[in-house]
């Protein structure tokens, strides 16, 4: 274990607001407005850590516990993900097994604890929840599953380390693993095609209304654990499509650190160009994904 | 070995002493439980030492029964099965005393005489090693289990569970006769030891495979024979469920795993049809399981994914013995005899959760209940962490055997040729399906049955498990945690000999179980980083509110100003999206009376979802079969002097025959 | 090179499984558009050992063909009959995509099992994605009901042989070639007015309802 290994964990947990701020200021631009700043995130995050707290009285501690869970999940599964030439805390065959069940342990607490509160709108965006996060998982492990086997290593770690052997086959299955990654990214951090984080009409949310009853310190940990949730789907995309390192540590992080505000504009570009999909067709985009990953599958095994 | 005999011995006596004393049930109880604790805590001792030391030993006597002789042993992987019958039938049977104890009658005596007769008979399953004794304790253990399915048989639909269970097992037990007889005409002998690969020839191996698939398959759930299990599961006692589900459907398992260790080198062929058989148990189970009303039967189905999941580790471990790859081998056998203990234990737990359930509110339809954690508490966090553990997530148990069967799938799919990596790859996607899908099941259960607030008033006077049945979920949900932190090393000590025994030197496999335990350590380590974290937050939330106004108010509901418990989601409309999404699978029945004119008066919405196998396979076979039969009626006409007529007759001629 | 065909073929492969996922018959018409062009460029690009005549006249209709003439006339088809989405098919746009996947696998099999005449030299996935064209176009002439959207399916069977055609890039293959598409060409030109008068007739060009006319 050496220090070089905290250095994406530290600049998750640093720069994830930061993330989502500039997700905002491209659909502000777009919009034609100014916006909020770039670091209204942080902001948010503060003010929400030291209001007090107000709880229905219909909920138990299951309520309580949703927001504590997830972040702790998210933070460990972010403890598997390697970065920019920087190697991953944690690393061992199968982690990104452990990394995408993790964000099921993040599901169902969240889910359990939106249910926790008796509300039919809560209930409703669990159950939208749990219907896409479940087309979403064999995308997401396909995918990975492909990139597994091009790099021959059963570990993310292995598999993001960035060698790409045979371009001829490699790039398409790159492509396809991140145009499935992608969809994938969109759909698990309430993006637009599948949910949108900006409207307030509760009947067409999916994670912010789970968290209607959440206040305090505890809707912090949420909107934390979501946007840490968000920083990793993009980390794993940016890993997937920028496969090259020169070798210089600080060079190969800040080139992934311009993918990733690469990827926050894309997601701010998607959000603004694209309208959300009617709730019924999200499968097929989802299962649109599942396709692109058993592509990239058939493409690795010939 | 005579302690296990022992045990039986203490078991069946307790039961005995139970029938005897029927009269009051309580005693009748106490004494049956006693017997269980005594006979398990007596045999655990040999099996243990049997599954860590990897030994063997024997009793072999003749006896009064024609063909072969008396002859049980004990070796590691009997000993693997036999830890959980025996944990978890003790945890049941304390359980129980408290479970029936406001029943009253004869018929608790009876049942626990039938309950230590069903473990005598699983414990007789897994050390018999001759065909004779097998299917007498097979018999046993199935007939037992019949008559406690059947202990409510004052209503119709547990009457018609029973019976259903009774057919299908015995359908099952017709399959084994027949491969006893093939092995025992190949070989010359009815006793296990004789049996062996030499001479089989590919296409009789491969028969003997299919009837033990069959046979087995129907008593373990693989898909299209699953019929009986979401009808019995619901019927019986909880206990019951729980050892049911827990402990006697793996006897499938563990026959498949003798027969597969005994007719030799398996051709790639029979790693795929397990393979997809577990896929489809798998998905459809939970799919199936998803779209239920009632607790138990959601169980029931959950069990039949948990059984699929078990199928994809030994078709794995077949297609890596076929494939020549030791590590996919060893990886998929060990994921299947670890979901094998894990399975018991969560399951068992959640069965003995939904009894108490049934027991606080008398119901255990999804739709009636809400809110129950409130009321039962202690219940409502077993429950919670015996989900979590089925639905695979980490850091408890579920996920170790799941993460095995995913990296066992993994190893294949980045050595194999094209064919095992689409098999490998197949098995990916469909336990990440199964794993999302579970997902939304079990917070269906969770989120509907104890949180939000109670829909019915039985719901609301619900009130917490006694002592004794909490104290026992609690020994399982400890169990569930245990087993998912310390599973690098309690692998890497309780599976080498098991594994030894399934795939035997000669096969030329090396056994490594590092390649289970190693990124078991990981995982283990990755668990106590969230721990930690967890921790962390838990003493930083309270720093934060600390000084800090904590108020209680009604829920938000938008702005509404008079929700009601009726306003909540229902588990229907929780699960509808998935169930319209595969809907072509499930087809589900509404009947539905719309609302038309503006101010409504009546109307209603129900939603079934039957099982696709019985309604659209088994129904219409055996109606197919029954037109056939009939035909026959004009034996039966009620005459008792042709009867006898009948008899005779049959004598005369066996008679005639034998001396001719 | 190489990886210009890959990319190619994987590009089809999953023009494929939109035509499979896609309700909006449009959307089918431009996608399959989209296929006959990526065609048109494969032969470019797939050519072994430089860009021959006949590989450039061949590219050259294919596109213009596939690409701009079919789609003019099924979208003036598309306007006469005010059809916009493809409704109720026999096999869901989820299932078909699903089962397009399991198509993939067969096809892949099938590409590493067909005996290919000795001498070509084909990237190892041109057979499957032509094969995987072809059954897709199949599919969709079985599955779906609108006339327009099989008319889609046939053309998308056209692309599989021509890829076939592309595979084996053999010289002789040209006047085949040629003679195929405008066998294409006069049938789509044909069924293009058939439909438009089917529509004008019955308003409605569901081809479920043509059993009606079976006794």
């Amino acid at each position: 274990m050496d220090a070089t290994q905290l250095i994406h964990p530290l600049l998750a947990l640093a720069l994830a607001p930061l993330m989502a701020g500039i997700v905002n200021k491209t659909k502000s631009a777009f919009a034609g407005r100014n916006g909020p700043p770039v670091l209204q995130p942080y902001r948010d995050l503060w003010r929400l850590l030291h209001k007090g707290a107000v709880y229905s009285r219909t909920t138990s501690w299951i309520l309580r516990a949703g927001p504590i869970v997830s972040l702790a999940a998210v933070v460990t599964a972010l403890a598997m993900l390697p970065f920019g030439g920087t190697a991953a805390p944690l690393s061992f065959a199968g982690d990104l097994i452990v990394f995408a069940y993790l964000f099921g342990l993040v599901r169902f607490l969240m889910v359990a604890a939106a249910l926790d509160t008796g509300s039919s709108f809560e209930g409703m965006g669990a159950s939208r929840e749990v219907t896409f996060s479940a087309l979403a998982e064999p995308a997401l492990l396909l995918a990975l599953a492909a990139l597994a086997r091009m790099a021959g290593s059963p570990s993310l770690s292995g598999l993001l380390a960035g060698a790409v052997a045979n371009p001829a086959v490699s790039i398409p299955v790159l492509l396809l693993a991140a145009a499935a990654v992608g969809i994938v990214l969109l759909a698990e951090n309430a993006r637009i095609p599948v949910d949108d984080p900006n409207t307030h009409l509760e009947l067409t949310m999916i994670h912010e209304v789970m968290i209607l009853d959440t206040s305090g310190p505890d809707l912090a940990f949420a909107g934390y654990a979501a946007l840490l949730k968000q920083w990793a789907f993009a980390a794993l995309l940016v890993g997937v499509l920028v496969p090259w390192r020169t070798g210089v540590l600080w060079a190969d992080v800040a080139l992934a650190l311009a993918a990733m505000a690469a990827v926050a504009v894309g997601i701010g570009v998607v959000e603004s160009t694209m309208a959300r999909l009617r709730l019924v067709r999200v499968p097929q985009l989802l299962l649109a994904a599942v396709a692109c990953a058993a592509l990239a599958v058939v493409l690795v095994l010939r | 070995m005579q302690l296990i005999l022992a045990s039986t011995a203490i078991i069946f006596l307790g039961g005995l002493l139970a029938l005897a004393v029927a009269s009051r049930p309580r005693a009748a109880s106490v004494l049956a439980a006693v017997g269980a604790i005594a006979g398990s805590a007596v045999g655990l001792v040999p099996a243990l030492r049997a599954v860590l030391g990897g030994t063997h030993d024997a009793i072999a006597c003749p006896w009064g029964l024609p063909l072969g002789e008396f002859h049980v042993a004990l070796d590691a992987l009997s000993g693997l099965f036999l830890v959980p019958i025996l944990v978890l039938t003790a945890v049941a049977a304390v359980y129980g005393t408290r479970y029936l104890g406001h029943d009253t009658g004869p018929r608790v005596g009876v049942s626990w005489f039938f309950y230590s007769l069903l473990t005598c008979g699983m414990i007789a399953v897994v050390v018999a090693r001759d065909a004779v004794l097998f299917l007498l304790a097979w018999e046993t253990m199935s007939l037992a289990s019949f008559f406690l399915v059947a202990y409510d048989d004052r209503r119709e639909s547990v009457r018609h569970a029973a019976w259903t269970y009774l057919v299908a097992t015995h359908i099952g037990t017709a399959a084994l006769i027949a491969l006893f007889v093939l092995m025992a005409r190949q070989h010359g002998s009815l006793d296990f030891d004789h049996w062996n690969a030499g001479g089989m020839t590919s296409a009789l191996a491969s028969l003997c495979f299919l009837l033990a698939v069959a046979g087995f398959g129907t008593k373990a759930g693989f898909m299209p024979l699953h019929v009986w299990l979401p009808e019995a599961h619901p019927a019986a006692p909880s206990h019951v469920s729980a050892v049911m589900s827990g402990v006697m459907i793996k006897t499938g398992i563990y026959g498949l795993l003798r027969i597969l260790s005994l007719i030799g080198p398996p051709p790639a062929w029979w790693g795929w049809l397990l393979i997809a058989i577990g896929l489809s148990s798998g998905i459809l189970g939970i799919l199936f399981a998803l779209a239920q009303h009632d607790l138990k039967r959601l169980l029931a189905y959950s069990s039949v994914e948990n059984i699929g999941i078990i199928a994809m580790g030994l078709g794995l471990g077949v297609l890596g013995t076929a494939y020549a790859a030791p590590t996919v081998a060893t990886l998929g056998y060990a994921a299947a005899l670890w979901h094998v203990l894990n399975h018991a234990l969560f399951k068992g737990l959640l069965f003995l959760g939904a009894g108490a359930v049934l027991h606080a509110a008398g119901t255990t339809r999804i739709d009636r209940l809400g809110g129950l954690a409130r009321r039962m508490p202690r219940t409502a966090m077993a429950f919670l962490f015996g989900a979590v553990a089925v639905c695979g997530l980490p850091p408890l148990n579920g996920f170790t055997s799941e993460f095995l069967v995913f990296i066992a799938a993994l190893n294949g799919m980045l050595s194999g040729d094209l064919l095992v990596g689409a098999t490998t790859a197949a098995v990916i996607a469909g336990l990440a399906v199964i794993g999302g899908l579970a997902v939304a099941c079990f917070t269906k259960a969770c989120g509907t049955i104890f949180l939000g607030e109670p829909r019915t008033s039985e719901a609301d006077e619900a009130h917490e498990a006694g002592g004794t049945m909490w104290a026992t979920m609690a020994l399982l949900m400890v169990a569930c945690v245990v087993v998912g932190v310390a599973s690098p090393w309690l692998i890497g000590r309780s599976l080498a000999s098991p594994l030894a025994v399934l795939c035997p030197a000669p096969a030329g496999l090396p056994i490594d179980l590092n390649v289970a335990s190693s990124p078991l350590t990981g995982v283990v380590l990755a668990a106590a980083a969230f721990i930690g974290i967890a921790l962390i937050l838990v003493l930083l939330r309270r720093r934060l509110l600390a000084g800090r106004s904590v108020t209680q108010s009604g829920t938000w509901d938008c702005g509404y100003q008079r929700p009601t418990a009726r306003m909540q989601y229902t588990s229907s409309s929780f699960a509808q999206p998935l169930v319209d999404l595969f809907r072509g699978l499930l087809r589900p029945r509404r009947d539905a009376a719309p609302i038309v004119e503006l101010f409504p008066t009546a109307a209603h919405l129900q939603t079934h979802v039957g099982d696709l196998f019985t309604d659209r396979l088994i129904a219409p076979a055996f109606r197919r079969v029954r037109e056939v039969l009939s035909r026959l009626r004009w034996i039966q006409h009620g005459r008792v002097q042709w009867y006898v007529l009948y008899i005779a007759l049959t004598l005369l001629v066996l008679l005639v025959w034998k001396l001719g | 090179m190489d990886f210009w065909v890959n990319c190619l073929v994987v590009l089809i492969a999953m023009t494929n499984l939109r035509l499979l996922g896609s309700s909006r018959v449009v959307s089918c018409v431009h996608t399959v558009a989209f296929q006959g062009v990526l065609l048109g460029v494969l032969a470019i690009v797939g050519a072994s050992g430089g860009l021959a005549a006949h590989g450039i006249v061949l590219a050259a209709v294919n596109i213009v063909l596939k690409g701009l003439v079919f789609p003019w006339l099924l979208m003036r088809a598309l306007r006469e009959t005010h059809l916009r989405r493809e409704v109720e098919p026999a096999i869901g746009f989820g299932a078909s995509m699903l089962l397009g996947v399991l198509l993939i696998g067969i096809c892949l099999w099938i590409g590493s099992r067909l005996p290919l005449p000795v001498g070509v030299q084909a990237s190892p996935l041109l057979v499957p994605a032509a094969l995987f064209t072809l059954m897709v176009g199949l599919f969709m002439i079985v599955a779906r009901r609108k006339a327009l959207t099989q008319v889609v399916g046939y053309l998308s069977i056209e692309n599989g042989i021509t890829a076939f055609g592309l595979g084996f890039a053999l010289k002789e293959a040209l006047l085949v070639e040629l003679g195929i598409l405008l066998d294409a060409f006069m049938a789509v030109f044909v069924m293009g007015i058939i439909i438009f008068h089917i529509s004008r007739e019955f308003d409605h060009i569901d081809a479920g309802e043509l059993s009606a006319l079976k006794d």
